[in-house]
C-alpha cells in the first residue's frame, strides 16, 4: 500500500514540472507578485495573459532564478529553487529554454556563433561536426538556413526571434519559457511565430509557459490560459472558457 | 493685491530654502552612497580575482579583447604620444636655451615622459576610449537581456565578459604605455631637430644616460594598476547599469569619469611609494 502511494507520488512529481506556492516578490515598495500559486504539468502549453507591468516576465524569470523570490515555495523539476547550489541550478537551467522579449542575440557574434555558444559552454567534448549538424538542424527547424553567417543587426525582428528560438532549442530543453514572443512583430509574422511555438512543442515534446498579451498568440498556442493581475492569478481556463468569462478584465482581452 | 503677491513670494522662498537638517541629511546620503559604491566595486574586484583562477578559461575571448584594447588603440595612443613629445620639447626649448641648457632637453623630456606624462596621459586616453567602450557595451548587453541570456544558457557571463576584459586592459595598457613612451621620445627627437641638428644616436644616448631603473620600474608597475582600474570600473559600471538607454549612457560616462579620477589617485599613491623607497 505504502509502495503504491510512493509510486503515485513519484508519477505526480514527474508530471508536475513547475510548482509555485504563495510566491511573493517585491521591488522596494512595488509588490509585483503578492500570492502566486500554480502548477505546470508536463507536455502542456500554459499561456499567462496580463496587462503590462503585472509581473508576467518576473514570474518566468523567477523560474530560472534570474530573479529570486522573497517568500513562498518554487519547485522546478522537483527541486526547490531557494536551496539550489550553483551546479544544481546549472543542471536545471540546461533543461530550460528561455526566449527573451528582445531576442537577446549576442550582437558581436554571427548567427552561427550565437547558436554554438550555449553548446560550447555546456559540453567540452563536442566536435565541430556535431556542432555543425546541430546548428543546421535548428536553423532548418526555424526555416532560416541561409542566415548562418549573418550578424544579428542584418536580421529583421521576426528573423531575430526565430534565431533566438533556434538558440534555445539547440540544447533540446524540456521546458520552454517564452517572454512575449510576438511583441513588436506584424500580425503575419506574429502568427508564424505562434505556429512555430506549436510546432516546436510537438517536435521537441516540450512543456511551455508563454507570457503574452497577444490574444491571437494565446489562441494558437495554449492548452490552458491563466490571467494575472494585481500580483496574482485572477482567472484560469481554456481559451473558450475564458472568452465566455464574466470578469471585465478577462473579457477585455478577447474583444 | 500687493499683500497677496508678498505672501506668494514668501511661500516660494520657503519652498526654495531647504532646512539645514535636510541639507545635512542629503549630504549624509550622498556620502553613504559613495561608501556603498566603493564597497560594491571592492566586492566586484574580489569576485574577479575568484573567477580569474577558476576553469574554464575563456582564452579566445581574452585574445579578442587584447586585440580590441591593444591593437585598436595603437593609432590614437601613437599620435597623442608623438604630439606630447613634440610639444613638450618645443615648449621647453626657449626656457632651457635661456640657461644654455639645450643639451639637457632629451634627458628632461625622457624623465618627464617615462616617469609621469606617458603613463598618465595614455591611461587617461584609454579610460576615455576603452573604459567608455566597455561600459557602453556591457550596459547595452544588460539592457537588451544578453547578459541574462548568457546566464540562462549555462555560461558564466562574469567570466566571459568581465574577467576577459579586465585581464585584457591590465595587460594591454602597460604595452600601450611603452609604445606611447617610445613614440613620444621620437616626437621629442623631431622637436629638437626643428631648431637644432641632433643625430638620432646622440639624442637617444642622452635619453638613456638620464634614465635610471628607479625611473623605469615604478612607472611600469603602476601602468598595470591603471589598466586594472580602467577595466574594473568600465565592467562594473556596464555590468550594473540600470535598465534603459539612459542607463547605458550613464554607465559609459561614469566609467570614464571615475576611471580617470582613479588613475590620478593611483598615480599619487605610486609617487608617494616611489619617493619613500628612493
Amino acid at each position: 500500500m505504502e509502495n503504491r502511494e510512493a509510486e503515485n507520488k513519484e508519477v505526480n512529481d514527474n508530471k508536475i514540472i513547475v510548482e509555485m506556492k504563495n510566491v511573493k516578490k517585491s521591488f522596494n515598495q512595488n509588490h509585483v507578485l503578492k500570492d502566486v500559486n500554480f502548477q505546470l504539468n508536463r507536455g502542456e502549453n500554459l499561456v499567462v495573459l496580463g496587462k503590462s507591468g503585472t509581473g508576467k516576465s518576473v514570474l518566468i524569470k523567477c523560474i530560472v532564478k534570474l530573479i529570486e523570490i522573497d517568500s513562498g515555495s518554487l519547485m522546478v523539476f522537483n527541486k526547490d529553487t531557494l536551496t539550489l547550489k550553483e551546479k544544481e541550478l546549472n543542471e536545471i537551467r540546461a533543461k530550460i529554454g528561455f526566449l527573451f522579449q528582445s531576442g537577446a542575440l549576442y550582437d558581436s557574434m554571427t548567427v552561427r556563433e550565437n547558436l554554438e555558444f550555449p553548446i560550447r559552454r555546456r559540453s567540452k567534448t563536442v566536435t565541430q561536426d556535431e556542432l555543425d549538424s546541430s546548428v543546421k538542424e535548428v536553423l532548418e527547424n526555424v526555416g532560416l538556413e541561409d542566415t548562418i553567417d549573418k550578424m544579428p543587426s542584418e536580421l529583421s525582428g521576426g528573423m531575430r526571434k526565430r534565431i533566438s528560438l533556434a538558440r534555445t532549442l539547440i540544447l533540446k530543453p524540456e521546458l520552454m519559457l517564452y517572454d512575449e514572443p510576438t511583441t513588436g512583430l506584424d500580425p503575419i509574422t506574429s502568427q508564424e511565430i505562434s505556429e512555430l511555438i506549436l510546432e516546436v512543442q510537438k517536435k521537441y515534446k516540450t512543456t511551455s509557459i508563454i507570457i503574452t498579451h497577444d490574444i491571437k498568440c494565446a489562441k494558437i498556442t495554449s492548452n490552458r490560459i491563466m490571467v494575472i493581475d494585481g500580483g496574482g492569478f485572477i482567472a484560469e481556463g481554456t481559451y473558450d472558457e475564458l472568452k465566455a468569462s464574466d470578469n471585465e478584465l478577462v473579457s477585455s482581452f478577447f474583444k | 493685491m500687493k499683500k497677496d503677491l508678498k505672501q506668494r513670494a514668501d511661500q516660494k522662498e520657503k519652498k526654495n530654502t531647504i532646512p539645514i537638517s535636510e541639507q545635512t541629511n542629503s549630504s549624509f546620503a550622498s556620502f553613504k552612497n559613495v561608501f556603498i559604491e566603493v564597497a560594491m566595486v571592492s566586492l566586484f574586484a574580489v569576485r574577479y580575482f575568484k573567477e580569474m583562477f577558476k576553469p574554464p578559461f575563456e582564452f579566445k575571448e581574452f585574445l579578442k579583447q587584447c586585440y580590441l584594447t591593444g591593437y585598436r588603440s595603437l593609432a590614437l595612443v601613437g599620435i597623442t604620444g608623438f604630439i606630447m613629445g613634440l610639444v613638450l620639447t618645443i615648449q621647453s626649448t626657449p626656457t632651457m636655451a635661456e640657461f644654455g641648457a639645450e643639451a639637457w632637453i632629451p634627458g628632461m623630456v625622457a624623465v618627464s615622459i617615462i616617469r609621469e606624462i606617458g603613463p598618465v596621459i595614455t591611461a587617461l586616453i584609454c579610460a576615455g576610449k576603452v573604459g567608455s567602450g566597455i561600459g557602453a557595451e556591457l550596459g547595452s548587453m544588460k539592457v537588451t537581456e544578453q547578459i541574462d541570456s548568457m546566464e540562462v544558457s549555462g555560461a558564466n557571463p562574469f567570466k566571459y565578459l568581465v574577467v576577459t576584459r579586465i585581464m585584457a586592459t591590465t595587460l594591454m595598457i602597460p604595452v600601450l604605455v611603452i609604445f606611447s613612451d617610445v613614440i613620444s621620445l621620437y616626437g621629442s627627437y623631431v622637436g629638437v631637430n626643428l631648431t637644432d641638428k641632433v643625430s638620432f644616436t646622440l639624442f637617444f644616448s642622452k635619453v638613456f644616460e638620464s634614465l635610471d631603473f628607479i625611473d623605469l620600474i615604478p612607472a611600469f608597475i603602476k601602468t598595470f594598476f591603471f589598466g586594472f582600474i580602467i577595466g574594473l570600473i568600465g565592467c562594473f559600471k556596464g555590468y550594473n547599469s540600470n535598465k534603459g538607454t539612459e542607463g547605458v549612457g550613464q554607465a559609459a560616462n561614469s566609467a570614464v569619469v571615475i576611471a580617470s579620477l582613479m588613475v590620478f589617485i593611483i598615480d599619487m599613491i605610486a609617487v608617494q611609494i616611489t619617493t619613500l623607497f628612493s
